[in-house]
């Protein structure tokens, strides 16, 4: 699967997308899931928790390993993908399409900061070494 | 890393590989739980050719067997049928467990793991040539093996094999017989119904792709553990290894302390007290226990800790399971708390195997 261009990167394999509305929606990479495996529990964050530019807050948990996943920028989390909870494969089966939770941003701009898709193509290759 | 006959057959399947103890195997082709309820529900196949079957020959074999295995080769009296065992080192501790087949008097085979093959050759010929010189001890590298397991395993294996229906129907849970170039035993790591077929390593890929056509999946190395583990199955390395008692890891079952065979370990057996027994733990909270979680238990004039061998997430039953080593006093319906992630989570004990006949077996 190709890297798509219209989503934000983070070091961490996280993913963000900027709505029209000014969300912002969170997700974990398709390089991600590969390396975890079937997903099996999937932990969000509460609704209305704030939180800081790369503070734990999620977990993805998979046959093999629990990962935790960071928020890629500050915000107010406004909504959980509540599918997740009984369909924790989607993430594998998905990953661009299996968002976590969705924040609203303390200040947008900050998605100009993380790396675009082909930082984020770098940051794999030069993993594979 | 080491291959066996099919790894181009894994390649070329798109199996995520893994080095596994130096192997480079399959882990999954695509999804491990898939694998996994395709197993219970129908059939899938295992490439298991990286365990090592060391055939076993001479005058000498069984009374050679009667004093390296812990488990008594002499309940073997009908050809083809096999025992699974511990082999234990004087103190006491498994050095591996394994399957030997009875095929003559002279004639044993025994399949052992693959991370302790070469440790299991050294310790067989140091004791063959104190006790029985003449005896051979054959590993045979020539050979391939493939697991078929599930309910519909044995109907597609007689589907691929032409007569080998006629030759096999009859057979019995651990019993095993040569057709043709296939050595054909009905056992498994699974919990499901099946064959263990061992074929030379030539023959492997053909077999694999006629069995792939006749509609056996594929299956990784992560379905076989999340397999095992429902069915109750020890993992040498995890539940128990050269320190553990057998009788403290679940396999008191396979250890004969009856009969007046003397046999390596037996002495330490007899000497050493047992505090601590395998029992089968199921968590009562989101989220997957895994090897060394610390367990921790109340009891009325105080507390209790032990520690989770194996732990994985159960496909069959939606919820983690595990084997752990716990103390004597802790006993089926019991709760306990496991240390998951810095977090207390709460879990009943049970008694294993978790699921039989692709049907849970607890509640919970």
């Amino acid at each position: 699967m190709s890297i798509p261009g219209n989503l934000r990167y983070t070091k961490s394999h996280e993913w963000v997308r900027l709505e029209d509305d000014g969300t912002a929606t969170v997700g974990i990479t398709q390089h991600a899931q590969e390396l975890l495996g079937d997903m099996v529990f999937v932990q969000t964050p509460d609704v209305g928790r704030k939180l800081n530019q790369s503070e734990e807050c999620a977990v993805v948990e998979s046959v093999k390993a629990a990962a935790d996943v960071y928020a890629p920028i500050a915000g107010e989390v406004t909504a959980i993908n509540t599918d997740l909870e009984s369909s924790p494969q989607k993430i594998n089966e998905d990953a661009y399409a299996a968002w976590l939770f969705k924040l609203k941003p303390v200040n947008a701009a900050d998605l100009n900061n993380l790396l675009d898709a082909a930082g984020y193509q770098k940051i794999l290759e030069s993993e594979e070494d | 890393m080491k291959t066996t006959s099919l790894n181009q057959a894994h390649h070329d399947m798109k199996a995520k590989m893994v080095d596994f103890g130096g192997w480079e195997m399959p882990l999954h082709y695509g999804s491990q739980l898939d694998e996994h309820h395709k197993v219970r529900s129908d059939a899938g196949m295992f490439d298991v050719s990286h365990m090592l079957a060391v055939d076993i020959k001479g005058e000498a074999a069984r009374f050679f067997l009667r004093r390296v295995l812990a488990n008594n080769v002499d309940k073997l009296t009908q050809a083809g049928k096999a025992l699974y065992s511990c082999m234990l080192n004087p103190r006491g501790g498994v050095i591996d467990d394994l399957i030997v087949y009875f095929l003559t008097e002279s004639h044993f085979r025994m399949v052992v793991n693959a991370g302790t093959a070469d440790k299991d050759i050294a310790w067989m010929l140091g004791q063959r040539d104190e006790i029985a010189p003449e005896l051979e001890i054959i590993p045979r590298r020539d050979l391939a093996m493939i697991a078929v397991q599930g309910p519909n395993a044995r109907t597609k294996v007689w589907q691929v094999i032409a007569g080998a229906q006629a030759a096999t129907e009859n057979l019995k849970l651990f019993q095993a017989i040569t057709y043709d170039k296939y050595f054909i035993a009905r056992t498994g790591y699974t919990g499901e119904d099946g064959f263990e077929i061992i074929l030379p390593s030539n023959d492997a890929a053909d077999f694999w792709h006629a069995l792939h056509a006749a509609g056996v999946a594929p299956a990784g190395l992560g379905a076989r553990d999340t397999l095992r583990l429902e069915a109750g199955m020890n993992l040498y390395g995890q539940d128990m290894d050269e320190t553990t008692s057998p009788l403290e890891a679940g396999l008191a079952w396979t250890v004969d302390l009856k009969s007046d065979r003397d046999f390596i370990g037996k002495q330490a057996l007899l000497e050493a007290p047992v505090t601590k027994q395998l029992i089968g733990l199921i968590l009562l909270e989101r989220g997957v226990l895994r090897s060394h979680q610390k367990v921790t238990m109340q009891y009325d004039n105080g507390e209790g800790e032990g520690e989770i061998t194996s732990g994985g997430f159960s496909p069959t039953l939606n919820q983690s399971i595990a084997l752990a080593r716990l103390p004597l006093k802790i006993t089926a319906g019991d709760e306990v708390h496991v240390l998951v992630r810095d977090k207390m989570l709460r879990a009943k004990v049970v008694k294993y195997p978790f699921v039989r006949n692709g049907k849970s077996l607890i509640s919970f």
